[in-house]
Order: structure tokens, then sequence, then C-alpha cells
């Protein structure tokens, strides 16, 4: 279970999004909607721990969070089973079987990262979520790149996640097919010209 | 009424625009009675001749170079523990007046060093400390410029701060190490023999008044404008947003 | 832990890693040198000490800006910093990993190099030692400079600025022992002095560096 209560969020100093509260329980799913530059990618950071909210409370995320980004972390001139491998020992998580399999990258394995296409490179950026074992996914735009196939895959492989009791958040624009409650963003868009406290002084 | 209250950049700039003209007049005075006094009103030493009288700014200078910096690490740590904006902005403005400082007490050293030692610059421990202390003011300097929002800048500048701290400290032992000097002993402490006499003492003391008047004037309306400034932006800044 | 270190070290000594070219640099310092101030062999063997130190630490710089900006471009030290980890402890295998890469080739080459500047015959073991002591420190360093200025753009630069100041009491001493070892004086002090700026800053920085890399990634 994750909750968020009255969550304010700034980006580059200037606050995106405010007086946001949701949470999202084990085995559900959420997906997050808004249009460019409201701050769904500075939600999700913050949500992963990586830069502190303005306001308000996030429970339930401490150490629990495997978070997905546009830029997947592979190492070109390793193979996708070492790249795999590295983030499996890192989250200490076990075997990574399970995701070369879920994201039909086993006739891959071997290749260095830096020979796989765009949209292969994204499944392997993918199937480092099954190896870190958190229980919560938090993904920005994760389908960017991959085919109608793959996204069946990655739908997949999230209804998987979800039939063992974990959770996901998810900003994306289009219809995944997964049972999901939808978050629109737009209504918490911050107030024009709210400050920090120190800005706000001047006024 | 608590010190913290200055804290509040309005609250700051009213009382700062108050006392400001006070230090810029005080300053003025100190330095000129000082500087006069000491140029033109003192024997010249028996040793030295008149070339001793460049103590008059060496020396101020060279102690503002050094209190400079320790009122950056303050600020700095006022910064990172309680978060008050204007601290970090006051390390930042008194950063430049401290590069200044440090290269006012290099070059007289050298114009001073020439006549007495025979040579414009001497790998002598304090000369090179304060080289190393120059540099360590280029770097800060420099990363305050290179990174554009405000508060991360505030925070990576604090920890370099702090971090250059333990290495000046490091690097003032080792060099004192590495060669032993030939500036005299300390000259100012009120027990040694070889203290200075009181004819020099007194200009002296009116001069380092006057260099630490005019350091507070100075990190103050410098204060002001790092303020201005913030407020400047955050105001275009509402404006894009509203737009 | 291990994994990381292993993954670094992979990837240094891949195609396009950059291994072995701080040792290049080095080499190439060190043969320059003579060019500049003449073959005389008296002077060679008198400032090879600190010649060989100053080579080491502008070698040790050369490879820093690439120390964590790699990860920083392809996101991995986003997932790093949400990894179990903590900061501090990956910040200790990247200094660790760039003293493998960097640090110790260059205190394995230093006496082999010594040669080409007449190094007097009781130095070879003194700078051996002085380096292998103080090149752990100068990584340490690096990774502090590098989390500083991670997300600059033109961040190479300001890096050195930035790192060259704080190498000056570990090239001081380091340097000081390289000297009073090839000159036959006693050694104790600045070895002593050495070892423990290595050790406070092995055990300290790295809380500086994970603490800059925070505000570096929010």
């Amino acid at each position: 279970m994750l909750s968020v209560s009255d969550l304010s969020i700034a980006r580059a100093g200037l606050p995106v999004l405010q007086g946001l509260s949701f949470s999202v329980k084990d085995a559900e799913a959420l997906i997050l909607r808004g249009p460019n530059g409201i701050g769904k990618t500075t939600l999700l950071r913050t949500i992963a721990g990586l830069q502190p909210p303005l306001e308000g409370r996030i429970e339930g995320a401490e150490e629990r969070v495997a978070y997905a980004a546009h830029a997947d972390g592979i190492k070109p001139t390793l193979s996708v089973t070492e790249n795999l491998t590295f983030w499996a020992r890192i989250f200490g998580a076990g075997g990574i079987d399970g995701a070369l399999a879920a994201y039909d990258l086993r006739p891959l394995a071997g290749r260095a990262a830096g020979s796989l296409s765009a949209g292969q490179k994204r499944r392997l950026g993918l199937a480092r979520m099954l190896v870190t074992g958190r229980p919560i996914w938090a993904m920005d735009e994760p389908t960017v790149s991959l085919d109608k196939t793959a996204v069946a895959m990655f739908a997949e492989a999230v209804r998987a996640h979800l039939g063992r009791g974990g959770s996901a958040l998810i900003a994306t624009h289009i219809d995944l097919g997964i049972d999901a409650q939808v978050l629109d963003l737009s209504p918490f868009k911050a107030a024009p010209g709210s400050m920090d406290a120190f800005e706000g002084a001047f006024a | 009424m608590s010190l913290w209250e200055y804290a509040n950049p309005k609250k700051f700039l009213a009382t700062s625009e108050r006392v400001l003209p006070f230090f810029w007049v005080s300053a003025g005075l100190c330095l000129v009675v000082g500087l006069v006094w000491g140029f033109f009103f003192t024997p010249d030493d028996f040793r030295q001749g008149s070339t001793v009288k460049i103590i008059y700014l060496h020396v101020p200078s060279a102690m503002m170079a050094i209190n400079a910096w320790v009122m950056m690490l303050l600020a700095s740590l006022i910064w990172l523990i309680r978060r008050h904006h204007v601290s970090a902005l006051a390390a930042r403005a008194a950063a430049p007046v401290g590069v200044v400082m440090t290269l006012i007490a290099l070059v007289t050293g050298a114009i001073w060093g020439q006549p007495m030692w025979g040579t414009w610059w001497a790998w002598d421990p304090r000369l090179t400390s304060f080289l190393i202390l120059f540099l360590f003011y280029l770097g800060y300097v420099a990363l305050w410029e290179a990174i554009e929002n405000p508060d991360t800048a505030a925070d990576l500048t604090s920890v370099l701060c702090l971090v250059g701290s333990v290495f000046a400290v490091l690097s003032r032992y080792a060099v004192n190490f590495w060669n032993q000097g030939l500036h005299q002993g300390a000259t100012l402490s009120l027990d040694k023999e070889e203290n200075i006499s009181d004819v020099f003492y007194f200009p002296l003391l009116v001069c380092i008044a006057g260099f630490v008047l005019l350091f507070i004037a100075l990190v103050l309306y410098r204060t002001g404008t790092e303020i201005r400034a913030r407020r400047i932006k955050a105001l275009r800044l509402r404006e894009r947003a509203a737009a | 832990m291990t994994a990381l270190l292993m993954r670094d070290l992979a990837l240094a000594i891949r195609a396009g890693g950059g291994f072995g070219l701080g040792l290049a640099f080095f080499l190439i310092v060190t043969v320059l040198v003579p060019f500049g101030v003449g073959p005389d062999p008296a002077l060679l063997s008198r400032i090879a000490p600190g010649i060989l130190w100053v080579g080491a630490l502008l070698a040790c710089l050369l490879s820093l800006d690439r120390l964590l900006a790699l990860d920083w471009e392809d996101g991995s030290l986003d997932l790093l910093a949400t990894a179990p980890l903590p900061l501090e402890g990956m910040l200790s295998v990247k200094a660790l990993s760039h003293w493998i890469v960097t640090g110790l080739p260059l205190v394995l080459a230093a006496p082999v190099l010594g040669v080409l500047l007449n190094l007097p015959g009781p130095g070879y073991l003194w700078l051996t030692v002085s380096l292998a002591l103080g090149t752990p420190a100068l990584s340490v360093i690096g990774t502090f400079g590098a989390a500083l200025t991670v997300g600059l753009k033109r961040g190479g630069l300001l890096l050195s600025l930035l790192v060259l100041p704080l190498y000056v009491p570990t090239l001081i001493f380091g340097a000081e022992v390289a000297r009073r070892g090839a000159e036959g004086l006693d050694v104790a002090t600045p070895l002593l002095m050495l070892a423990g700026i290595s050790a406070g800053v092995i055990a300290l920085l790295p809380f500086a560096s994970a603490a800059v890399l925070r505000v570096n990634l929010r």
C-alpha cells in the first residue's frame, strides 16, 4: 500500500503540482495522465525518493519502489545477461531467468546491449523491473519505442506483477489494456505564481 | 526579537539599508585616517625604511582574506542547518570580496618582498598559503556561477566551503612543513617580544578597523543586490507561469 | 557492492573504457620533462620525485570527469540511488574502481619511469610506497569533485579547478616522502602525515560526496 497525502512538488525550483492525494493498494495499478510538463516525471522521481517533496507525505514507498525512467541505465559494452545480472545482484533479488522469459530476451541474451535496437533496449530496461524484487513499480512512459507485441508483453508482465500482490504507478498516454484506476493530474496543477517561502517573502 | 528575523529578506533589506550609510562613512573615515596617519605621520623603520608602510594595506587585507572565508564558512553552516536563504546569499556575496582581499594581500606582499627579501615572489609558507587560499576562492566562485538552480548552488557551494576549510587548514600545515619561511612571526599578538612598536601599532589598528567596516559594508550591500536579483528572477518566473 | 566493482572494472577494460589512458599520459608527461629542463642527470635525479608525483596526480585528474558522468547520462546513477546500496558505499566503490583502473597502474609504473629520470637508488622504494599510500586519497577526493560537478555541462574544467587545491596536502606530503627517500633522509614524519590524510579522507569524504550527489540528483 502506497499512500500520498497533500503532496506538493517542484521542478527546478518552480512548483508544478500541489495538494495531490491518492493511494495505491497492493495488487492495484494506477495510470497517471496529464499534458506534457504537468509533473508526471517529477512525481515519480519524488515517490522513488530521488527528490524531496515541498510539502506533504508519502507513505509506504521507502525501499519498496523500483523506478524506470526514460534512460534505462544500460551499458552498451555489457551483454544483455550481464546488464540484468548486475541489477539483480545490486538489488539482491535472485535470478534473471523469469525476466528474460517475460520479455522474450533469451535469443538476445549473449548480445552486447549496444547492438540492440531501441525497442529491444527498452525491453531490457523493463525486464530490469522484474529482477529488482521491489513491490511497487514507478514507470515513466514505459511503452516508448515498443511495438504492439512488446506492449502486450509489458501489459502481461504488469498483470503478473499485480497478480503476485505488487502494485504499479504508470505514466503513459496509451491504453495498456490493464485493469487500473486512472488519475488525471491536471486539476492538481500548482497555482501560477505560487512560490517557496523565500521568494514569497517579497510578494 | 531574535537574530533569525533577519533571515527574512524584506526585514534584512530594510535593516541593511538603514545601517549601510553608517558603515560606508565609518569605513571611509577609518581608512582615510589610518592610511594618512600611517603613510605620512609615522617614522621610517630603522631597518626597513619607508617600505614598512605597506604594512597598513598588507596586514589588514590579509586578515580580511581569512576572515571572509571564516564568515562564508559560518554562513554556509547556517544555510545547511537552518536553510535561511539570506545566509546562503551572504556567503555568495562575501566570496568576491574575499578574492579581492587575497589579491591585495598577495600583491602588496610581492611589492614589500621585493626590497626586503630581494625577490617579488618567494615560496614562503604564508605567501604560498595565501596563493592556495586564492585557488579555493576561485573554485568556490566558479561553482556558484556554474549552477543555475539557486538552491542546488547554495547546497553544493556550502559543502564545498566546509570541505575546503578542512583542506585549507591541512594545506597550511603541509606548507609550513614543506618550507620554513622568511616571514616574521606574529606581528600583533600582545605578549610577543617581536611585537611592533606603538608608533606603528595604533595607525595599523585604525586601518584594520577600516578594512573590517569596509568588508561589512560591501557584504551587506552585495547581499542586498543578490536578494534583489533573486526577486527579479522570481517575479519573471511568476510572470512566465501566469502567461 | 562487489557487483558494482566488478561491473565498473569490466566496463573499464572493454572497448572504449579508457583503461590505460592515464598510464599513457603519465608516461608522456615524464618523457616530456627532460625535453623541457635539459638532460643533465644530476638535475633530473634531483627533481625526479616531484615530477613523478605531479605527473601521477595529473594522470589521476584526467579520468575523473568520466567517473560519474557516464552513469549520469545513461540513467544508471538514478537507478543506483534508488537501490538498497547506501550512496556513501556506492561512491566508495566508485573511488576504489577508479583507483584500481588509474591509481594502481601509476604506482606500478612509477619506478620504471624513475629510471628515465635517473632517480637515486633508495628513492624507488619510497616513491612506490608514497604513491601507494597517496593515490587512494587522490581517487576519493576526485570522486567528491566528480559528485559536485556531475550534472553540469562543461563540468570537466570546473572539476579540475575544484579538485586541484584539495590535492595540495596529499601532493606535498607524498612528494616529500619520495624526495627524502631519494636523498636518504628520514621519511617517518611526512609518511605518517600522508597515511593520516589518506585514512581521514577515505573514512570521511564519502559522506560529503554522497551529500552533494543527493543534491545533484534531485
